[in-house]
């Protein structure tokens, strides 16, 4: 992070400001992903107006950083109009699709609505891979098809290769593609549980071996050095600091209108048909919970080793029962960096990514 | 010297906190802080008032400066802005003032 960015969000969250918003547009997918954690049912979406009306809300809140996500956003029939209203709001936008319906057109408007940066999931080079996870025949081909449309008009756009068993060999593949699209690459090596519980999906994550090897791959963590040191010991500050932003500086809104903490922390802090952000932000019940908790509080984390670098997510603890107490799956990444163990004192066999 | 105008540009993003604005380049994601001052001038860049009167009016009645001191230095800081891509700089006015609303076409 940047100095100057680390002082904006230091100053909004002195002052509580919802910097950085999640807004999942719609659940709804013109693709099956094997590991997707929603639903893609319509429950009753917010119409334009209700939309429009929360991103005036957000704007007057002061949030900067707006990613339009979903399920795809472009089977939302409004979404140009959406976002041309947050660009006129003077959003930050970034934009999360596995662009398969973006054309000529599509990738014009994105460049001169000036949409910071395009996100799109490619999960391997080969097609039979790449298709078997979106379960959609020729999703690669169109996925490309969008990315490079979207290069033509110097849009940055940004690959994410989620590394699943079925995916694990081919991020040399989705690299080389992303250097030769002009595409900027990112991994991310985890499979988290479904909205509503169910963590079956857990088992197309990788196991705790290939996510060892993964950590020890410069070309998907940079310096292995860094990347894989052993955590400093906790001091006061240690105890005092923030588990992460969520509820702090970042926030998520759901299709329904439903404000959590963030996408992966499914703790609904109120709805924005019966009140407005603000008071949810800021008063809800909540919201106040997850602010009050520091590192110090955290039942299991607090006297483990990996404290100060754990990368622990409070919404999938959360969703493992308390966002008070450990995630798994990254006191599995911890120890899987480090080799270090860590305060659940699991057995090694035991701390699979696996449910 | 010629008169120059300033309009704010289409091309970023931008948020005021705590009464100065944080904005972001679109062209190299850069992002700018702007003082009490730099936002002033950058609220007041509506393409139709000269930075002359923008000075005149809005900085030297807010602030104990000289005139052509501040003059020189608000020309200073909106050509830097410029080069970021931040700021539209011209030595007419700018028509469609309001970059800030993207263009009506869609797709």
């Amino acid at each position: 992070m940047s100095s100057l960015l680390e002082e904006m969000d230091q100053r909004a969250l002195e002052r509580g400001i919802p910097l950085a918003v999640q807004f999942d547009l719609t659940y709804r997918c013109n693709e099956r992903c094997a590991h997707c954690y929603l639903d893609h049912h319509d429950r009753g979406e917010m119409t334009t107006p209700e939309v429009m009306d929360v991103l005036d809300q957000l704007a007057e809140a002061g949030t900067f950083f707006l990613t339009f996500s979903g399920g795809e956003v472009q089977m939302r029939t409004d979404f140009f109009r959406v976002l041309e209203h947050a660009r006129s709001l003077l959003f930050c936008v970034k934009v999360k699709t596995n662009a398969l319906m973006i054309g000529k057109a599509e990738a014009e408007r994105l460049r001169e609505l000036a949409v910071e940066s395009v996100q799109v999931s490619i999960y391997s080079h080969r097609p039979e891979v790449h298709d078997g996870i979106t379960n959609l025949p020729g999703s690669l081909e169109r996925s490309l098809a969008g990315i490079r449309l979207l290069r033509e008009q110097g849009v940055k756009t940004i690959i994410v290769n989620v590394l699943m068993r079925q995916n694990l060999q081919d991020y040399p593949g989705v690299i080389a593609l992303a250097k030769e699209l002009g595409a900027l690459f990112t991994v991310d090596p985890t499979v988290t549980p479904r909205m509503d519980g169910d963590r079956s999906i857990l088992s197309l994550g990788i196991s705790q071996a290939d996510l060892r090897e993964v950590f020890r791959t410069p070309e998907l963590v940079g310096n292995v050095n860094e990347f894989c040191a052993p955590p400093k010991p906790a001091d006061g500050e240690t105890l005092n600091e923030l588990p992460c932003s969520a509820g702090h500086t970042l926030c998520y809104i759901s299709p329904y209108g439903d404000v959590h903490p963030c996408v992966q922390f499914p703790l609904a802090a109120g709805n924005l048909r019966a009140r407005k952000f603000l008071d949810i932000w800021r008063h809800s019940p909540q919201m106040t919970a997850v602010r009050s908790i520091r590192a110090r509080d955290l039942t299991v984390c607090s006297t483990c080793a990996h404290l100060g670098s754990c990368t622990r997510c409070p919404g999938l603890a959360y969703m493992e029962g308390s966002m008070r107490g450990p995630s798994r799956l990254d006191c599995a990444k911890s120890f899987a960096r480090t080799g270090i163990p860590f305060a659940d004192k699991l057995p090694k066999e035991q701390v699979e990514l696996r449910p | 010297m010629p008169q120059l105008y300033i309009a704010r540009s289409g091309q970023i993003s931008a948020r005021e906190l705590d009464g100065e604005m944080m904005i972001m380049s679109a062209r190299d994601s850069q992002l700018f802080n702007l003082n009490e001052l730099g936002t002033l001038i950058w609220q007041a860049a509506d393409g139709a008032t000269s930075l002359e009167d923008i000075v005149n009016e809005k900085v030297c009645t807010q602030y104990d400066v000289e005139r052509s001191e501040a003059l020189e230095d608000a020309e200073a800081f909106v050509r830097e802005m410029a080069e970021h891509g931040i700021l539209l700089v011209s030595d007419q006015p700018i028509r469609a003032a309001n970059h800030n609303q993207p263009p009506a076409e869609r797709p």
